[in-house]
C-alpha cells in the first residue's frame, strides 16, 4: 500500500504560561512539537505498513522550514519519506487554502491507497483540513476513526467513534481517514531510526513546484478572515474560605451547596 | 424554491430522530434571521424523520427535507452531496451546523465543494453592524484567547457551533411553516462507503462534555484511594468526572477523563476543582464554565486567579465533607436527567 500521513507542526504546551492580567497564553516561539494526533497517524500507518508487504509510508506537512523537525520525528517512527511543503506564499492559509496546498501535492506524488491524519491538531482544532483535502483529491474520508482493518487492497473496515457509540463503515481505497487517540498507543521513536533520520535531506515543495495558482492559496486564497482576537475576561471576583477550623470548613460546604442549589442543579433541600 | 439570503440550519438526524442539538442551531439561526428579516430554513437531509413539524415549532420558517430515506445513516459522500445541492439551490447567506462528528464531517466536504469559508466550533454566532456579514467566534491557540472569523468574499458563510452554546427556543405550539420535500437522486451501488453497523455506548456515565456539573480531580488528591471519592460526589450530583493531566498519568482516571489542551473541554454549569493546580493545560479546558469552584490547600495555586469560589485546605477532606453533607439533602441521585445528552 502506498500510505501517506498529513503532519502538522504545532506549538507546544510544555512552556506555556499565561498572562495573569489578560489570561492570554505565552508561549516561547520556538518550542513546537508534532500535532499529538499525529503520532497516532504515523503510528497506525506504519502498522498497516509492517502487515501489507511493499507498502511505503511517506509523511506530508505544510508550514515554515522549521517544520523539518516533525518530518524527521516520523521517520524516526518509521515512516520512510518526508515532504514538506514550504512557501512564503502558503502563509496565513486558513483549512481551505492549506487544502489546496496539501492536495496539490499528493497529486503530484502520484497514485496513493490511503491517507490518514490526525483528527485534528492541537494549535487550530478545526478538524477541517483533512475533510477538505479528500474532497480536493475526490476520495472519501472517514473522521473520528478508532480502529481501522485492512481488508484487502481495496477496502478498509474502519470503526468511527461517534458521540453516542461506534459506527463500522466500509471504506472503498483510496482513502482518506482522521484518528482519534483511541485508535493506537504509538510507540516511540527508536533510537536507530532518530539517528538515521538525522542525516534524511526532505525535499521542499513551494509554490512553482505545485503549481498552484496564487489566488488560492496564503491569505489571499483564503475565504475566512481574523476580524479580531480578544481576551475572555477570565478575572473573577473569588470568594475565598479557609478551612483550618472546623467551622470553616463547613461554611465552605455551605458555600458549594448553595452554588449548587442556586443553579438548580440540586434539589432545593430541607 | 427560489434564491434567497436565508439562514440555513443543517438538522442531525440520527437513528431516524432529529438531535435536540438541532434545536439549539434554530435558536442561532432565529437571532440571525431576525436581525437580518429573512427566512430561517432547516434541511433534513436523507432520512425520514418523525419530528419534522417540531423544526417549526422550534424556529424553523422553512422545512427542507431532502431525499427523505434514500441515506438513513451517516455516510460522508453521499450526504454531502444532498447538503451541497440543497445550498446550491436555496443559495443561502449562512449555513450553520452543529459542530458534533456530523457537522464536523459534511460541513468541511460542502466547504470544499463549494470553495467557501468555513469556521470550526464557534462558540457565538453575529452579525456585523456595518456589513451585515456573519461573526463566527471561536476559542482559539487552545482556548486562551478568542477569535472572530468572517468570511467576507465567498458564498454562502459557513460555520459548525458548538453544541450548548445556547439554549435551544422553547416550542411555540401553533407556530406556522413550510415543509417541503426535495428529491435528489442518489446512487448507493456509488456511494465509497456503506454502513455497517452502530452499537450504542451502553455505559450509563453522563457524557463529560454535556454534564452540566462537572467535578474534577488533580495531583492534590494524593492517591487513587481519594481519587474515587471524587467518583462517589460526582454520582451523588449526576456531574461529570474530570482529571487533569498529572491524574490521568498516575492512572487515578482514564484519558477519557482528561480536562485541557490535550484533553476535552468542558464548560459546565459548575466546575468544581479539587486539589487541580489550574496548569495552562487544565485551565484551556474549562475556562469558560460558568461558575469556578477551587478546592486547594497552596492559596497561590494559578487556579483561585480563575475561581469564583476558592476554598483553601486539604482536597480530600473538603470532597469527604461535601459528599456527607450532600448525602443528608440528597440519598439518592437528586438531579434531573439532562435533556437530549449527547
Amino acid at each position: 500500500m502506498n500510505i501517506i500521513v498529513l503532519v502538522k507542526q504545532v506549538p507546544g504546551t510544555t512552556n506555556v504560561r499565561m498572562d495573569p492580567r489578560t489570561g492570554v497564553m505565552v508561549r516561547d516561539p520556538s518550542d513546537t512539537v508534532l500535532n499529538p494526533l499525529d503520532e497516532h497517524a504515523i503510528a497506525e500507518a506504519v502498522r498497516i505498513k509492517e502487515s501489507s508487504p511493499g507498502s511505503t509510508v511517506t509523511a506530508l506537512s505544510m508550514g515554515p522550514p522549521s517544520a523539518l523537525k516533525i518530518l524527521r520525528e516520523a521517520c524516526a517512527r518509521g515512516v520512510d519519506n518526508g515532504l514538506l511543503l514550504s512557501h512564503r506564499a502558503f502563509g496565513g492559509s486558513d483549512t481551505i487554502a492549506t487544502a489546496r496546498v496539501l492536495a496539490a501535492a499528493v497529486r503530484k506524488l502520484g497514485a496513493f491507497d490511503l491517507i490518514l491524519a490526525g483528527e485534528k491538531a492541537t494549535d487550530g482544532e478545526t478538524g477541517q483540513t483533512g475533510p477538505m483535502t479528500a474532497t480536493m483529491l475526490d476520495v472519501p474520508v472517514v473522521t473520528f476513526v478508532r480502529r481501522l482493518t485492512v481488508k484487502d487492497y481495496n477496502t478498509v473496515n474502519v470503526q468511527r467513534l461517534v458521540e453516542d457509540g461506534v459506527e463500522e463503515i466500509e471504506v472503498k481505497l483510496p482513502a482518506l481517514v482522521t484518528v482519534v487517540r483511541e485508535i493506537n498507543d504509538p510507540p516511540l521513536p527508536t533510537l536507530r531510526k532518530t539517528i538515521l533520520a538525522k542525516k534524511i535531506d526532505f525535499p521542499v515543495w513551494g509554490v512553482e513546484d505545485l503549481g498552484v495558482k496564487d489566488t488560492d492559496i496564503g491569505l489571499k486564497g483564503s475565504p475566512t478572515r481574523v476580524a479580531r482576537v480578544f481576551s475572555p475576561k477570565f478575572a473573577r471576583n473569588t470568594t475565598f474560605y479557609r478551612t483550618d477550623s472546623e467551622a470553616g470548613a463547613a461554611d465552605a460546604v455551605s458555600a458549594v451547596l448553595e452554588a449548587l442549589r442556586s443553579r438548580d442543579l440540586i434539589s432545593k433541600g430541607e | 424554491m427560489k434564491k434567497s439570503s436565508s439562514i440555513l440550519v443543517l438538522a442531525e438526524v440520527r437513528e431516524g430522530r432529529i438531535h435536540p442539538v438541532t434545536y439549539e442551531m434554530l435558536a442561532w439561526g432565529r437571532k440571525l434571521a431576525a436581525q437580518l428579516q429573512v427566512s430561517l430554513d432547516c434541511a433534513v437531509l436523507g432520512a425520514e424523520a418523525e419530528e419534522i413539524n417540531e423544526l417549526i415549532l422550534r424556529g424553523a420558517d422553512r422545512v427542507v427535507s431532502v431525499s427523505p430515506g434514500l441515506v438513513p445513516e451517516f455516510l460522508a459522500t453521499p450526504l454531502a452531496s444532498l447538503l451541497v445541492q440543497t445550498i446550491k439551490e436555496i443559495g443561502p447567506a449562512v449555513v450553520i451546523a452543529p459542530a458534533t462528528t456530523y457537522g464536523r464531517t459534511l460541513m468541511p466536504i460542502a466547504a470544499a465543494r463549494l470553495a467557501t469559508g468555513l469556521t470550526a466550533d464557534c462558540t457565538e454566532l453575529g452579525l456585523d453592524g456595518k456589513d451585515n456579514l456573519l461573526l463566527q467566534t471561536r476559542p482559539a491557540i487552545g482556548g486562551n484567547v478568542m477569535a472572530t472569523i468572517k468570511t467576507p468574499f465567498t458564498r454562502p458563510q459557513m460555520a459548525t457551533v458548538r453544541p450548548r452554546s445556547i439554549k435551544p427556543l422553547p416550542r411555540e405550539e401553533g407556530r406556522q411553516g413550510e415543509i417541503i420535500s426535495k428529491q435528489y437522486a442518489v446512487a448507493p451501488e456509488l456511494w465509497p462507503e456503506k454502513f455497517l453497523s452502530f452499537t450504542r455506548d451502553q455505559s450509563s456515565d453522563i457524557s463529560l462534555e454535556d454534564a452540566e456539573i462537572v467535578v474534577a480531580g488533580g495531583k492534590g488528591m494524593r492517591n487513587k484511594e481519594n481519587f474515587n471519592l471524587l467518583e462517589e460526589l460526582a454520582g451523588l450530583l449526576g456531574a461529570g468526572l474530570g482529571a487533569t493531566r498529572v491524574a490521568v498519568e498516575a492512572g487515578w482516571a482514564p484519558f477519557s477523563r482528561q480536562i485541557g489542551l490535550t484533553g476535552k473541554t468542558v464548560a459546565p454549569k459548575v466546575y468544581l476543582g479539587a486539589g487541580v493546580a489550574g496548569k495552562i493545560q487544565h485551565l484551556a479546558g474549562m475556562i469558560t464554565s460558568d461558575y469556578i469552584i477551587a478546592v486547594n490547600d497552596d492559596p497561590s495555586a494559578p487556579i483561585f486567579k480563575v475561581a469564583d469560589l476558592g476554598i483553601i485546605g486539604d482536597a480530600p477532606t473538603i470532597v469527604n465533607k461535601l459528599t456527607r453533607a450532600l448525602k443528608e439533602i440528597q440519598p439518592a441521585k437528586g438531579r434531573k436527567q439532562s435533556d437530549g445528552g449527547m
